[in-house]
């Protein structure tokens, strides 16, 4: 780590175990005396927020490993089972499964709050680089997860979405059906999924490890984008914050809470209380909501670009929305970190929130759907995602890197200590 | 550590070149079963062919079979089915291929070329988009199929027409037996030569 430590083993065995294995050294440093900006703000506490549903889904999701069934014969069963019979199960899924929703509810905060305050920009890029990567493994993992279940939504979700993997010329009907494992979705699939869903959650938590790890050589971002530069600047982790992490915890399990117990169905789909059927496509296959602006970034590529056929075009350009966030660092060639002193770029980052809405949105909804229906005439979704698609596109790839030399960023505190105590440091009084 | 500056190769690089390429060499080796461990099984790949009945089904009337994990249309066609098919101009196709395993693959796709005997249409029944299985007896803007998932028209050949879908939806090997009232799903490649399958 890149402060001083200033651990002090004091009783007998902790000086004996610090000099063979310093682990207490370890997290004191990282977790006790970590010197924190002492400006963050309740945006800042997602990241612990992370961390408790990572453990709540690994714990939930090992209980749910004891009882469920890997087979097309006997999963959808064993699900229903779990949450019928098995003691307790309906309060384990509906934690596992809600669970999954709230993962992801933190993780797009996190990522806004990081959009933001300009976290990923230097010296801070293989942190953010590392969260992109464990964002793609979750999104593994809750797509893998969602298809155990075994009902409709479950099938044909696992449908479309590998045969996507179809669109790639040449290659892509070898790597479906290697996928599969089989000509069609079955129970290869089924069972493989299971294995690599119980993989990626040890994953990711290896790589939360690199991700703070990385995030404790420089210290944290915060809300001014300035760097801390002395004493005056920083708090100590405890029990600043571990005070406001835990309070901003207990809040947001208590909307969890809400939700496992008296709404445990309603973020799922009602066609997945239907037994997966090969014969039967849904009227209306739509992802779980957490995938919904990706789906219509998907769907908005409905023109053949040059040699690119439409459906290789939507597939590129779904993984092109994320694959965009891995080179963020070098596009945004604005010097100034947060957005509070960049006017322009302000602007343009609510309005891609929005737009990332509106994705979502678009969706859920059937293409050809009119949205904006005034006396039977409107605009198609389709043609709502094509514009939202652009926008998502051009702030990456247009407005960051233009805004860099054309925005003239507003003034900036001298310090953190300056902006919370409207003092210099010189002027503040020792504490 | 040495200053002397041969351009000769020493036992030392031998050893060092050999080391690296015995690595990679078992690496790859190493590593290939566990990739291909995930392509279809023997089992799997042995369950290939399937027979059904078809003699009590009537005219425009049509059946889904499953066949190799997936869905198989068995539609038998109207006269006034055949007839639209048939009046398709081939350059009005989004693929102009006929995309049945019994031909060649460069065969051209008019309705001839997509049927073996005009009354019975056969094809996989999973879109050539993502997938899905797209409503039948007439369904869509081209009296075929429509699928609703992306909105892909199919016509009265399960040809595609309109919509995301790149390609028509793929003939199996098929034959006919008893007389054509028993239809085998997954045909070897000698029965299809013998049954009669031909370019038109």
């Amino acid at each position: 780590m890149s402060h001083q430590s200033t651990y002090e083993p004091k009783t007998g065995i902790e000086k004996w175990l610090d000099s063979r294995l310093p682990i207490v050294r370890l997290g004191y440093d990282s977790f006790v005396d970590f010197p924190t900006p002492r400006n963050l703000n309740y945006w800042y506490t997602f990241g612990g927020i992370l961390a408790v549903f990572l453990v709540i889904q690994i714990l939930s999701g090992v209980v749910l490993a004891m009882h469920y069934v890997p087979h097309v014969d006997h999963a959808f069963d064993s699900v229903e089972r779990i949450r019928r019979d098995v003691n307790y199960g309906w309060l384990i899924q509906s934690m596992h499964a809600n669970g999954a929703s709230f993962f992801f509810v933190a993780v797009y905060l996190h990522m806004f709050r990081g959009l933001y305050y300009g976290s990923y920009k230097a010296p801070r890029e293989v942190l953010w680089i590392i969260g992109v990567v464990i964002y793609l493994l979750m999104m593994a993992a809750a797509f893998m997860g969602y298809v155990l279940p075994w009902g409709q939504m479950s099938y044909w979700g696992a449908t479309v979405i590998t045969n996507l993997v179809g669109a790639l010329p040449v290659v892509g009907e070898g790597i479906r059906e290697w996928l599969w494992g089989d000509f069609a979705v079955g129970n290869a699939t089924l069972n493989r999924f299971f294995s690599l869903h119980y993989l990626i959650p040890f994953l990711i938590a290896g790589l939360v490890i690199l991700h703070i790890w990385a995030l404790h050589v420089p210290g944290n971002n915060n809300p001014t984008g300035v760097e801390v530069k002395g004493k005056g600047d920083t708090l100590p982790f405890h029990p600043y914050y571990t005070v406001k992490d835990g309070f901003a915890i207990v809040v947001f399990l208590m909307i969890f809470a809400g939700f496992v117990f008296y709404l445990p169905s309603v973020l799922g789909h009602a066609d997945n209380s239907i037994e997966a059927n090969p014969l039967v496509t849904p009227a209306h296959i739509v992802p779980e909501w957490y995938f919904l602006p990706f789906y219509a970034i998907l769907r908005a590529v409905t023109f053949d670009i040059g040699p690119i056929s439409a459906k290789l075009g939507g597939v590129l350009a779904m993984f092109g929305a994320i694959g965009v966030l891995f080179v963020l660092p070098w596009l945004d060639r604005s010097p100034v970190k947060s957005m509070r002193y960049r006017p322009i770029a302000k602007w343009c980052f609510l309005i891609f929130v929005i737009a990332c809405l509106g994705l979502g949105w678009c969706g859920a909804e059937n293409p050809d759907n009119l949205v904006f229906e005034f006396g039977g005439i409107g605009m198609p979704f389709v043609v709502l995602s094509q514009i939202l698609t652009a926008y998502y596109f051009a702030y990456f790839l247009v407005i960051l890197p233009v805004l860099g030399f054309v925005e003239k960023p507003k003034e900036r505190p001298e310090s953190i200590e300056a902006s919370v105590l409207g003092s210099s440091p010189a002027a503040a009084p020792a504490e | 550590m040495t200053d002397h500056t041969t351009e000769e190769p020493t036992r030392r690089d031998f050893i060092y070149i050999a080391a690296g390429g015995a690595a990679a060499i078992g690496g790859a080796l190493t590593i290939w079963p566990f990739i291909h461990q995930m392509n279809p099984a023997a089992d799997t790949l042995a369950l290939g062919s399937i027979r059904k009945d078809i003699s009590s089904l009537g005219v425009g009337q049509e059946i889904t079979v499953m066949f190799r994990g997936g869905p198989v249309f068995i539609r038998r066609r109207t006269e006034a089915e055949i007839a639209e098919a048939r009046a398709v101009e081939l350059d009005r196709l989004p693929d102009d291929l006929a995309r049945n395993e019994n031909l060649p693959d460069n065969a051209s796709a008019s309705d001839a070329n997509r049927v073996l005997n005009p009354e019975y249409l056969i094809v996989k029944g999973n879109c050539t988009h993502l997938g899905c299985v797209p409503v039948g007896n007439g369904a869509g803007d081209y009296d075929g199929w429509f699928c609703p998932c992306h909105g892909s028209h199919y016509d009265a050949s399960a040809r595609i027409r309109r919509g995301p879908a790149p390609e028509n939806l793929p003939v199996p090997t098929y034959i006919f037996e008893n007389d054509g009232a028993v239809v085998k799903l997954g045909a070897t490649s000698d029965e299809v030569a013998a049954a009669g399958w031909s370019v038109a």
